[in-house]
C-alpha cells in the first residue's frame, strides 16, 4: 500500500468502528530525539490511528506559543530534517500507525523536493502537511510526492471561500485538514464548533474525503464535539503541555494518560 | 486594494495628507561638503529625512492606514524592529483614529525604549515579543500570527516590501512617490537624468520608492546598499542579497540568508533597520534581470559616513541611510565631474544618537 492508501485504510477503519480518527501531533527532537522515538511508539499503542510528525522549524508561522517553543527547544538539541526521517524510519519499522510529517515550506525546498519525497519514501511516511504552502504553490511538492504515492493533505481556514475550499478538497490527497477557528496553533482559543458543523455539512456536498479537525483541539469534550460531525481530531498543543518539562519514560506516561482521556470520547 | 488604488479620490486623500501631514514634497538638496573633492560628481540628497516622524516609513503607513480605514478595520496592528515603522504606524492611527498594536521584539524594546515611548504617547500598545530571536523577525512572526486570528477586525500595516502579495506591491506603490518626485526635482533643476541613483537596503521599501522613479530610465545605474555588518564574509551580516541564498521567508520567495537545512539565521547590522534576514522579492528581480546592482557597507564603513554627514553636511543621517552614504562617497569619485548621483536619505539619526555615543563611548567594549 502506498501512503495515500495508509491514511485512507486508517480513516476507513476508524469509520467502520464508529469514531473519529486520533491525529497526534509531535514534535520531532522535542525535548530530545530518545524521547520522540517513545511518544511515537506509546501513541501508537495508545490508538492513535495516524501520526503527524513535525519537523522543526524556527519560524513558524502557523504556530502558537507551545509548538513554536517545543520546535525552538528540537532545534537546539540538533534535530534536523535527516533526524526527523530517522525516527519515522525506526517508528514505522516498529509498527508505527501511517506518520505524516509536517513541515514548513522553505526546509523541504532547500532539502529538495524530490529528494525529500524519496526520503520519506525510504521511511515508510505517508505524505506531508505544508501549511504554508497556498494551493496554487502545490504544484512542485505534488509533481514529487504523487509519482510516490504520497499524500499532500491541503488546510481549509475559516476564512477560506466556499468555492475555494472545494477547489482545495479536490486537489487534496487522502484527506482534508480543517481548521477549527481562526488562528494559530494551540489550546489557548477553542474551537469553533459552530463553523465547524456549517463547514463539514457544506464540504459533504462537494467531497467524500475524510476531514479532520486540527488547531485548539485538546480536550475530550473537543474530541467528542468533533467526532460527532468529523472523521477525524487533530491534537498537537495540548498533547506537548500533557507532557511539558518531562522526559523519556515519564513524558510517555503522561502523554499515554492524556491520550487515552481523548481516546475514550473519539466515539 | 484594487478598488481603492482605481479610485482617483483614494489618491486624493493620500496626497493631502502627504502633504498637509507628512510634509511632502520632501526637498533634494545638493551635497556640497560631504565628498569634499572638487573633481567628484554632483551628489544629491533626497530628504526623507525631513519627513513628518523623520523617515520615509510613513509614506507606506499613512496608504495602508487609508486602506484599512476604506475597508473599516477596527483596528491595525505592526511590526517593527528600531520602532521607526511603529512610530509611523501609531503616528497615522492617531490621525484616523484606529486603535494601534505594534508588535516588537523584547530585545528591541529595551534597546529602542525612546520609540517604545513614542508609540505609547501616540497612544499605540506595544507588545513585546518574546520568541525566537526577540527581534524583528520575530515581531514579524508575531504580527503574522495575531493577523490570522484577527484577520476580520485588524489590518496588519507591513513596514517593508516583503511578505506575502499584495504586501511587496502594495507598499512599492506608496513609496513610489520618492521616486516620482527626486526624477522630476533632478529633471527640472539639472535639466537631465541622474547618472546613478543610491539608496539602503533592509527590506528594501525607501530603494523601491526611489528605484520606482526611474526604473524605466535604462540609462540611469540604480544601486542598493546592503548591511554588511561585520563582512559579508561573516556570520555578523544582513546582506541577503549578497550573503543569502534563494528561500521562501514570510511569504514571498526571495533571497533569505539561512543556514544549508534552510533555517532562516540569525542577522547583524548596526543599524535596526537593515537587520533583517531577507529582503523584497522585486529586489531580488532587480538582482537577476540586472536591472539594479546591489553592494554592502560594513558597520564601520556606515559609522564613518554616519560622522562625515553630520561635520560636512550638518545633518545627522539615519544609520540606516549611512550605508547608501558610505558608498555613495565611493561612488562619487569614481563617477567624476560628469556624474550626477542621486542618494535616498531615508532617515534622519536623532534615534541612532544614544546608540553610537554608546558605541564610541570609551568604556564600550
Amino acid at each position: 500500500m502506498n501512503g495515500c492508501e495508509l491514511i485512507r485504510e486508517a480513516f476507513a477503519l476508524a469509520k467502520s468502528e464508529r469514531r473519529c480518527a486520533l491525529i497526534p501531533y509531535l514534535c520531532a527532537g522535542d525535548p530530545d530525539a530518545e524521547t520522540t522515538a517513545l511518544l511515537l511508539a506509546t501513541a501508537g499503542s495508545t490508538g492513535a490511528d495516524i501520526l503527524e510528525l513535525g519537523i522543526p522549524y524556527g519560524d513558524p508561522l502557523a504556530d502558537g506559543p507551545t509548538i513554536a517553543a517545543a520546535a525552538q527547544r528540537a532545534l537546539d538539541g540538533g534535530m534536523s530534517i535527516e533526524g526527523a526521517l530517522r525516527l519515522m524510519a525506526d517508528a514505522t519499522a516498529a509498527g508505527a500507525p501511517p506518520i505524516v510529517a509536517f513541515t514548513y515550506l522553505n526546509p523541504i525546498v532547500q532539502y529538495g523536493l524530490e529528494r525529500f519525497a524519496d526520503a520519506l519514501l525510504s521511511a515508510g511516511a505517508a505524505g506531508a502537511i505544508v501549511p504554508d504552502a497556498p494551493l496554487e504553490e502545490t504544484g512542485p511538492i505534488r509533481a514529487a510526492f504523487s509519482p510516490r504515492g504520497l499524500a499532500l493533505p491541503l488546510l481549509i481556514a475559516p476564512t477560506t471561500p466556499l468555492e475555494r475550499a472545494a477547489e482545495i478538497a479536490e486537489a487534496s490527497d487522502a484527506f482534508l485538514y480543517l481548521v477549527s477557528r481562526l488562528g494559530v496553533t494551540g489550546a489557548r482559543r477553542e474551537p469553533d464548533f459552530d463553523w465547524i458543523d456549517e463547514r463539514v455539512a457544506e464540504l459533504r456536498e462537494r467531497t467524500s474525503k475524510p476531514i479532520a479537525v486540527g488547531f485548539g483541539v485538546g480536550t475530550a469534550e473537543h474530541v467528542r464535539r468533533i467526532a460527532a460531525v468529523a472523521d477525524g481530531a487533530i491534537v498537537g498543543s495540548a498533547l506537548i503541555d500533557s507532557y511539558a518539562g518531562s522526559r523519556g519514560e515519564d513524558a510517555a506516561l503522561r502523554a499515554a494518560r492524556f491520550l487515552e482521556s481523548l481516546r475514550a470520547e473519539a466515539g | 486594494m484594487d478598488a481603492a488604488f482605481a479610485d482617483p479620490a483614494f489618491w486624493d486623500e493620500y496626497r493631502a495628507l502627504l502633504r498637509d501631514f507628512v510634509g511632502r514634497p520632501s526637498p533634494l538638496m545638493q551635497a556640497t561638503r560631504y565628498v569634499g573633492e572638487p573633481n567628484a560628481a554632483t551628489l544629491l540628497f533626497k530628504r526623507e529625512d525631513l519627513n513628518h516622524t523623520g523617515a520615509h516609513k510613513i509614506n507606506n503607513t499613512v496608504g495602508q492606514g487609508l486602506l484599512a480605514k476604506r475597508m473599516g478595520k477596527r483596528r491595525i496592528i505592526a511590526e517593527t524592529g528600531a520602532g521607526q515603522h511603529g512610530v509611523a504606524t501609531a503616528t497615522i492611527g492617531a490621525k484616523l483614529g484606529i486603535p494601534v498594536d505594534v508588535f516588537m521584539g523584547a530585545l528591541d524594546v529595551e534597546r529602542q525604549s525612546l520609540n517604545v515611548y513614542v508609540m505609547k504617547l501616540l497612544g499605540a500598545r506595544v507588545h513585546p515579543v518574546t520568541s525566537g530571536t526577540q527581534t524583528l523577525k520575530d515581531a514579524t512572526n508575531e504580527a503574522f500570527r495575531e493577523w490570522a486570528g484577527r484577520v476580520e477586525d485588524t489590518f496588519y500595516v507591513i513596514g517593508s516590501v516583503v511578505g506575502a502579495h499584495p504586501y511587496p506591491y502594495m507598499v512599492r506603490e506608496f513609496q513610489k512617490v520618492i521616486g516620482l518626485e527626486a526624477r522630476a526635482q533632478v529633471l527640472e533643476r539639472y535639466k537631465r537624468l541622474p547618472t546613478d541613483v543610491i539608496a539602503c537596503v533592509g527590506g528594501g521599501s525607501n530603494a523601491m520608492g526611489i528605484f520606482s522613479g526611474f526604473v524605466d530610465d535604462s540609462n540611469v545605474r540604480l544601486w542598493g546598499v546592503e548591511a554588511a555588518g561585520h563582512g559579508l564574509a561573516s556570520p555578523d551580516t544582513a546582506a541577503s542579497l549578497n550573503a543569502g541564498s534563494i528561500g521562501i521567508l514570510h511569504g514571498s520567495r526571495s533571497f533569505v540568508l539561512q543556514s544549508a537545512e534552510g533555517q532562516v539565521r540569525n542577522t547583524h547590522s548596526i543599524s535596526a533597520g537593515l537587520d533583517y534576514p531577507g529582503v523584497g522579492p522585486e529586489h531580488a528581480y532587480l538582482k537577476e534581470s540586472g536591472r539594479a546592482a546591489y553592494v554592502a557597507a560594513t558597520d564601520e564603513e556606515a559609522l564613518a559616513a554616519f560622522h562625515r554627514c553630520a561635520e560636512r553636511e550638518g545633518i545627522v543621517p539615519a544609520l540606516e541611510s549611512a550605508h547608501a552614504l558610505a558608498f555613495a562617497e565611493r561612488l562619487a569619485l569614481e563617477r567624476g565631474r560628469e556624474g550626477l548621483i542621486v542618494v535616498n536619505l531615508s532617515g534622519r539619526g536623532d534615534k541612532d544618537t544614544r546608540h553610537v555615543a554608546a558605541l564610541e563611548s570609551p568604556l564600550s567594549s
